[in-house]
């Protein structure tokens, strides 16, 4: 709308001969310039999918799909599968989901139900700070103070109790898929309990003062009327949370243990899309080896695209029906 | 009957409740964690060293991080350069010119761009500069995290233009200024103090990158001169220093860490307040 008025604004100004004056003015290079930035972003983003596509080309070449499907990889001999690598992306990202989705959605009907207003901004505001702290000083952590206590607490009481089932048998170094689902739970908690939080609070009141009416207790208010009602939210956030997760490199790359294998054993060191690429492009010689870590990452980017276009859709949908 | 339903419901209603609080607190409490285990173990490592001395060689004790220091300064500025500009106006279009559907199309790709992990973003940087030239620069790292701030710049300052009430405007309007002239002159200057709270947020968001720099910036032990050299910054030190088989370097990792964490909650923390504030003004 707008700028259809105004590129008619603009031919008239040059009918009139006044474009040399309106451009002196700055009026047009403004729009032109701001048009041009624009315009640049969404040929950014085009270039950086053809980047990744055509670096990646020799990979898709030589192996096709079985890339995807194959567990073999050795870059002394060549040989490239990327499976491993889904595989360890997949399971820490889900493991932390297990563990940041009941912690975040509880902390969210906290913060959104329970707390009074003053009191949950401030918690809230803690807690964004959380998602501020960069990912190599997680890893930091993650190293010297998670991996230890992991192995000195978590992992014995593990063995003992469940150790019957297969994801809690083998040996255990300190660095495991379980360390890195660990380290991730807490990187994503703040994003679900922000978002979670909003979308609660997007709920109407009215229907909780009518579910409270009727003799529920809070709990029952929030449980059975508030949460179905801003489920899709809670979604959308899961979603988000997911999406950072597949995609966080320095955290995991610290505490994964960087071994391209498929166990069943969460105890086992592992690897993960992002981790290999951190760990090997600097030092990948030979274009075959550099093409199939550009071409993990085009995975990667796949995943978390699609990932984060539902989140959206999903959040969306629920803070416009909740308003 | 009744009251035994009653007794149970209203057990589950407190349980259910103090569970969620207690979550909270866990997660708040995790927080402090960070924050308490940084400060004691950072400040027992840091000295004037680190801010004033390169690193020294392996096998040596001492030594500090003065050029990472420098090195996170020149990329960061280098991406300032590239992504704040190319963002902001994108965002002016955006908020003052744009017709809708275009604009849904920008600002969808803007969330892309915003959602792709920080490792892809590296590996196109690399592409884009360090293979043409054919060596890793502060360059190449700058462009990656340029890169990295264009999304938020452009979401910042839409959403603070828009927050400017019409009526501004169309005074400026109303008073003879061109279209141009209003935006640059009235509403910008209007939203200017969470514009710039936004790009100090945008900053500290990349400040800590990492994974970006690996294959871009690299590192370097030394002086990095110039603009086209591999350059040491904060992030990376820590990360090669954290996963390095020695007592001494794990101490400079956690002074850094300490460093990086005190420098990206500080900015944060002040932005954010600067913010709460322009908008507590606002509704007034």
């Amino acid at each position: 709308m707008a700028s259809s008025t105004y590129i008619t604004d603009e031919l008239r100004s040059l009918r009139n001969g006044g474009l040399l004056q309106r451009l002196r003015g700055g009026d047009e290079i403004a729009y032109l310039i701001t048009l041009a930035s624009a315009v640049g972003i969404l040929l950014l983003v085009a270039l950086l999918v053809l980047e990744l596509w055509s670096n990646s080309q020799p990979t898709v070449k030589t192996f096709g799909w079985s890339f995807l499907t194959s567990s073999k990889w050795d870059p002394n001999s060549g040989k490239f599968g990327a499976l491993p690598f889904i595989y360890g992306t997949c399971v820490t990202s889900l493991l932390a989901l297990i563990i940041a989705v009941p912690l975040g959605v509880a902390s969210s009907i906290f913060l959104a139900e329970m707390a009074p207003p003053k009191f949950s901004n401030i918690l809230t505001f803690l807690i964004e700070l959380l998602a501020a702290v960069p990912s190599v000083i997680y890893g930091l952590l993650g190293i010297f103070i998670l991996v230890p206590l992991i192995r000195a607490y978590l992992v014995p009481v593990l063995t003992k109790t469940l150790g019957f089932l297969p994801i809690f048998q083998g040996d255990f170094y300190g660095v495991s898929f379980l360390s890195a689902g660990l380290v991730l739970s807490v990187m994503v908690v703040p994003f679900i309990i922000s978002v979670s939080r909003e979308v609660l609070i997007a709920v109407p009141v009215e229907q909780r003062e009518a579910a409270l009416a009727l003799g529920a207790t809070k709990w029952e208010a929030t449980w059975q009327i508030v949460i179905p009602n801003a489920s899709t939210g809670i979604i959308g956030s899961v979603f988000l949370a997911l999406a950072r997760a597949l995609g966080e490199t320095m955290a995991v790359t610290m505490v994964i243990g960087n071994t391209p294998k498929i166990t069943a054993s969460l105890l086992s060191p592992g690897y993960s899309i992002a981790a290999v690429i951190a760990n090997e492009f600097a030092e990948a010689s030979g274009s075959l080896y550099i093409s199939s870590l550009i071409f993990l990452g085009l995975v990667l980017f796949g995943l978390t695209i699609v990932i984060n276009a539902m989140a959206r859709l999903l959040i969306l949908t629920t803070s416009r029906r909740g308003v | 009957m009744m009251m035994e339903i009653s007794a149970r419901r209203r057990v589950t209603n407190a349980v259910m409740l103090s569970l969620s609080g207690i979550c909270t607190l866990l997660v708040i409490g995790v927080l402090f964690f960070i924050l308490g285990y940084l400060l004691w173990e950072g400040a027992r490592s840091l000295n004037l060293d680190f801010f004033t001395k390169l690193p020294k060689p392996s096998g040596e004790t001492g030594g500090g991080m003065a050029n990472a220091i420098v090195g996170s300064g020149k990329v960061l500025l280098i991406a300032t350069l590239i992504g704040v500009p190319i963002g902001f106006l994108a965002g002016v279009f955006l908020a003052e010119y744009s017709g809708k559907m275009f604009a849904f199309t920008l600002r969808y790709t803007v969330d892309l761009l915003n959602g792709v992990p920080s490792i892809v973003v590296g590996i196109v940087a690399y592409a884009l500069v360090v293979r043409p030239m054919g060596h890793f620069s502060a360059l190449a790292g700058g462009v990656a995290l340029g890169i990295m701030m264009i999304p938020i710049a452009v979401r910042t300052t839409e959403e603070f233009l828009r927050s400017v009430p019409n009526s501004m405007r169309e005074g400026a309007m109303a008073l003879g200024a061109t279209k141009a002239k209003t935006i640059f002159t009235v509403v910008v200057p209007a939203a200017i103090s969470g514009l710039l709270s936004g790009m100090m947020l945008n900053l500290a968001r990349v400040a800590g990158e990492t994974a970006p720099l690996l294959f871009t910036a690299l590192g370097n032990m030394f002086w990095s001169h110039g603009w086209l050299q591999p350059i040491a910054t904060l992030p990376v030190m820590i990360y090669n220093y954290a996963l390095a088989p020695d007592e001494d370097l794990h101490q400079q990792a956690w002074a850094a860490g300490f460093v990086l964490l005190a420098l990206v909650l500080v900015i944060n923390i002040t932005a954010r307040l600067i913010i709460a504030r322009g908008a507590a003004g606002l509704r007034r």
